[in-house]
Parts: structure tokens; sequence; C-alpha cells
């Protein structure tokens, strides 16, 4: 948590910041993917590892490394835009037809605000997150994990420069990863 | 542990001569506990890449079948494969999936395990067994057969199973592919770190009989085609190496492996190709260059997806990889994806690969996960007690395929079917489940290795 040297300002910040995260996954539950993608900045880096079982005083293993092994999702505003022109393409078996998502976004804290909370430019912040899919008929996947994004402000809006997922399971149990976390 | 069997009722499910295949193999939860004995315990099963475990008392934990094992090097720097199971009384010794440990100590009473698999710590032994429990009795079960090919680990339990390399044949021209260098250096790959592991819910026959050569569902993948993953930004590959190239489908039906190729002209050279990056692009080109030098008319070959008899596919150009299709349950597979690239390559090439790696491949990937909607479906829309009195259709190309195959003074292992004009067939599934039939009749290894008798020799 940043110093609270001016609570009020904090509590502002954390009323803006919330506020444009749960419009932001209403937008991905609404399947308004491009207005999504204009909330990512153009270097936005997307990474979501995978989670090994190791032992006690190794969990610097747990995770896969970003930028250096393989990872569910490493990338950048490139490969995403792809993954959303894929769902529009209407032909994209997995994604079609559409799946029924919410994402649940909750315990959200700031960490970090630059230059401060009364004048923030950029905001690191940590929440979690219940993603619920159902497709077709009974298909159904519950996906939980921690986020922690950073947050810029450009042309007077909030915009996602980063965005680090932390899910909660090690065998993936969903057969595919066709949504955004 | 030398496995006999009666012949099983199940393998006149497979009607080869008719190009049918009965769904009940598919969804059939007797047929599956059959495969798990007959299949799984007879078989070379892949377990692992010897870069996992590259020091002693490395070890990753894999699966046979549904069963978890251990793969593990020594400290004497030997690998060995373990059922991952307590002797005591069964439980898993070890739930971490890979690490380094002098040890492995079960966490119910405290059984303990060396590197090599010997029980050397029992607590009480003095007070409880009267130092009279034979130690040596009660060590993990070791897997029997084991072998490393060019860095592949592969295992079997049974004891009378042919060597690996008589056990994949003339297949090995393919293989070689996967595991050599992008130069033809032999064995010159390694695994990049994180091991892709998720479930389907599908039977695991489906994705290897995709990944054994099914050029009839490249349609499927119109989405990707339309976006462009490719290494140069467009479809899903790089694929200008293919101009003028004839598509062959290969068969090894006496073994149940198969693959698809492309068969470049007699006279081609290296084409460029990767061209967005002028490092990459010379990796590639280079290689490429040195290949054709140390394997002349081989070269020619470019390999494509395939799958060895059971459950390993592999891709072994683009996007390197391996896939194993562990069973869990008739409507479950639990997917387990490595990735390779050439120990060698400079930094810029293996990031390269990386990314695209993971934006072609497994759940997250735009291509595969189509794979995945197809065999989902097919497998739920097949169970019904309708469904089932259906075969599937395996028809296509049927009589069309040579074992004498040869283009250019280059003679082709395998049964092959050329599909450069018909673009597609289904030769390599008939042959995986024949040999599918194969292993449910036979009674055990003697039965299973027809190519010892038919002349066929087993360099064939
Ligand atoms: S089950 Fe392992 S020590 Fe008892
Ligand atoms: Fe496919």
């Amino acid at each position: 948590m940043v110093v609270a040297n001016d609570p009020l300002a904090m509590l502002l910040l954390k009323q803006d910041v919330e506020t444009f995260l749960y419009h932001e996954a209403n937008l991905l539950d609404d399947r308004r993917y491009e207005e999504w993608l204009a909330l990512l900045t153009d270097d936005v880096r997307y990474w979501v590892p995978m989670r090994r079982n190791v032992k006690f005083g190794e969990l610097e293993r747990e995770f896969t490394r970003e930028g250096q092994d393989i990872n569910w999702f490493d990338e950048g505003k490139d490969t995403l835009t792809r993954r959303v022109n894929q769902i529009l393409t209407g032909v994209h078996w997995a994604e079609e037809p559409l799946s029924r998502i919410s994402h649940l976004v909750t315990n959200v804290e700031i960490v970090d605000a630059t230059p401060s909370a009364s004048n923030a430019e950029g905001v690191a912040l940590r929440c979690r997150f219940i993603i619920y899919r159902n497709r077709v008929a009974t298909e159904t996947d519950i996906l939980v994990g921690r986020r922690e994004d950073t947050l810029r402000r450009e042309d007077g809006g909030w915009r996602i420069a980063q965005r680090q997922v932390f899910l909660d399971q090690n065998v993936l149990l969903a057969k595919n990863l066709t949504f955004f976390f | 542990m030398a496995i006999t069997f009666q012949p099983s009722a199940y393998s006149g499910l497979v009607d080869h001569d008719n190009g049918m295949v009965s769904r009940e193999i598919f969804v059939n939860s007797d047929i599956y506990a059959e495969e798990q004995e007959r299949i799984f315990t007879r078989a070379w099963l892949f377990v692992g890449h010897e870069s996992q475990i590259a020091k002693p008392g490395d070890f990753f934990v894999s699966s046979m079948g549904e069963e978890s094992v251990i793969l593990c090097r020594d400290r004497q720097g030997e690998i060995h494969v373990f059922l991952n199971s307590c002797m005591h009384r069964g439980m898993k010794v070890c739930r971490y999936d890979e690490g380094n440990t002098p040890i492995f100590t079960c966490p119910y009473h405290g059984w303990s395990f060396a590197t090599d698999g010997a029980l050397v710590g029992v607590p009480f032994y003095k007070d409880a067994y009267h130092e009279e429990l034979d130690k040596s009795q009660w060590g993990l079960i070791r897997v029997p057969r084991m072998t490393n090919y060019k860095g592949g680990i592969w295992a079997t339990w049974d004891e009378n199973a042919p060597d690996f390399l008589e056990y994949i044949g003339g297949f090995r021209t393919y293989l070689d592919i996967l595991f050599d260098g992008w130069d033809g250096a032999e064995g010159g790959t390694e695994v990049i770190g994180g091991i892709e592991k998720w479930l389907v819910p599908s039977n695991w026959k489906f994705p290897a009989e995709n990944f054994i050569g099914d050029r009839y569902h490249n349609i499927s993948h119109r989405s990707v085609d339309l976006v462009g993953i490719g290494p140069s930004g467009q479809g899903r590959r790089d694929t200008r190496e293919r101009d003028g190239a004839r598509a062959l489908d290969i068969s090894f039906p006496e073994r149940g492996h198969g693959t698809i190729v492309f068969l470049r002209p007699a006279d081609a050279q290296p084409v460029p190709s990767y061209q967005n990056d002028p490092v990459i692009a010379d990796y590639f080109y280079q290689s490429e260059i040195a290949r054709k030098e140390r394997q002349g008319q081989l070269w020619r070959i470019m390999g494509g997806p395939g799958t060895i008899f059971p459950n390993m596919s592999y891709l072994p150009r683009q996007p390197r990889s391996i896939a194993v299709w562990h069973p869990r349950g008739p409507d479950q597979t639990e997917v387990w994806r490595w990735f390779l690239v050439d120990k060698s390559a400079p930094p810029e090439v293996k990031e390269f690969l990386r990314q695209y790696y993971i934006r072609y491949s497994g759940p997250s990937g735009l291509t595969e996960q189509d794979d995945m909607e197809n065999w989902n479906y097919a497998h739920a829309a097949s169970r019904g007690a309708m469904a089932r009195r259906h075969h599937y259709n395996y028809q296509m190309g049927m009589g069309y395929a040579v074992t004498d195959f040869e283009d250019g003074g280059l003679s082709i292992p395998g049964t092959v079917l050329d599909v450069t004009k018909a673009r597609a067939g289904e030769q390599n599934q008939r042959g995986f489940y024949s040999r599918w039939a194969d292993f449910m009749a036979a009674r055990d290894w003697d039965e299973l290795a027809g190519w010892r008798n038919n002349g066929n020799g087993s360099a064939c």
C-alpha cells in the first residue's frame, strides 16, 4: 500500500480506479472487444504464467518466467488484437457460438500511485478476479486468481499498460483460454 | 513383467478393409479399461526430455497412461523412471512437478527412497521391524525398459517389448527431424522451460488421430488463417518452402505410427524464410544449407505433424513441439505439451520461436483452440445409444497407397499416399486403428511384432 498521507485523495483515486476496472470488465462481458482493445496502451504487456507444484523454500520457481519460459500468455497488443480479430471472424469455432462470460473484480488495492494520489498519472494495483464462463449447453468454467495491473493516464483516461494474471490452477481445468482476463 | 492376454472381443470394432471404426472404442468405458491394460502397459510411451533432468538429483514427474511416474537422474547420472507410488501403502511419493532432491521421502509413514529408487530409510526399522524387513525388495517400482533416443526419454512396462528402435522402425527417419537440430545436428534440441498441461473433454484417440496427419481439417482453421499468426505475420506458418513440394501421407500400419510430409523437388534449393528479422532469417537459411549438405537427398523431406502409437504426437517444424495425450477416462484427456528449440540457436531465435509457440499452441493458441472444440463435441455427440450404432468413416484415399514410393532417386520409408493432387487422405488413421486392433487382440509381443515374420525386417 502506498503511504496514505492524503487519505481523501487515496479514497478518490481508489473510487476512480475501481470505476475504470468495472467498466473494462463490462466491455469484455458485453463483447465490445474493440472498445476493450482501445483501453490498452500501445506498449501493453499481458502475461499469464503457468504454475508449478514446487517444494517449500523453492517458491521462486512456482511461476513460469515472463520473457523466458512458455507461459499461457506473454504478449503485447499485436497478438491481443489478433485474438480479438479471430473472434470477430465468426468462424473461430472455440468461440462460435460466443461464450457467456462474467468477470467479477474484487479486493482492489492500490499499491502505488505516481507522482501522488491526488495527482496520479500512473497506478499499480492488485485485485482478485472470478471469471465465470458458460458456453454451448452445459460447458462451464470458473477461473479464479490474482491480477496485478499497471494503469497509465492517457488522453484524460486510464489505460492498461501492464496486466499480470496469477491463476489458481496447475493443470488448467479449462480446455481453452479464448477469453481475456 | 512379460504381459500376456487373451484376445479381446473389441478388436473387431475396427473394420480396416472398409475404412470404418466403431464409435464404441471412443466412448465405451469397458473398452477404455482394456486399453489401459493392453495398450498402455505394453507400448513404448514418451516420458520426457533429458534436458529437463540435466543434473544428478533432477526429477520431473510424468505420466504413463493414467499412472504418475518419476523421471529422475540419480547421483551417478543415470536416468530412471519409477512408478510414483510408495511400496509401503501406495502414497504418491512425489507431489511436486519438478525439482532437484537427494531423496524422495514418503509423506505418509516416512519411508525414503534414493534417486536410484532404493529404499534407504524406514522409520522404526530396528524397533518395529526388528531389522527383518528386506529393504532390497521394497524399492520403488522401476519401469523395466527405458531408452534415451536423441534426448527423448521413452519407457515401457513390458520386458518383452522390442527395443525402441525396432518399435519405431523406418519411422525413425521422420522422428529424427523432431529431435535433431534444424541444421541436422544429431539430437541438437532442448526443451524450453514450462510444460503446458490442461484437460480436454474428449477421448485420447481424437487428438492422436488428428496429429497423425489430418490435412482434411485445414478448413477448421480458417479463422486463424484470416488473422495471421505465422512467423512472417501471415497465415499459420511460413509455407513458401512448400512451393513445388509433393504432399505425402506416410503410415506404418504394422506399427501404428504415421506422419505427413512435404517432399521438395529433386533440384530444390533452400529458400529464405522468416524474413521479418535478419538474424532469424539468416539462422534458418544457414541451417537449411547445413542440413542439405549433411543429409543430401533426405533434406528434401520436410516434416509435418505425426503420431507415434499410441499417444505421443509432435510437430517437427513449426511450432516444434511434443504433445502427449494422457488418458483420463473415456471422456477426458490430459494434454502435456513440450516445446523444443535448437540448443545452439542464438537467443533472438529462441525468443522468436517461444513467442510463436505460445500464440499457436495449446489452450491459449489461436490455432489449437479450434482443434479442441472439434474433439470435444465430436466426442460428446458420439456417446448416445443411437450415435454408437454408426461407424466413423475413414474411407478417403483407400487403395491408392504404395509401399515403394520413389521420387528423383529418393525412396520414402513407409506406406505412402501421394496426396499432392487429392490434398487429403485417411490412410494414416486407418493404420493407427488397425494397430489399435492388433494391440487389443494380441496375447503378447511375439504376436505384436508381426513385421518379424513378414520379411519386412526390423529396419523397415
Ligand atoms: S505409504 Fe509410504 S511410508 Fe507408508
Ligand atoms: Fe488442427
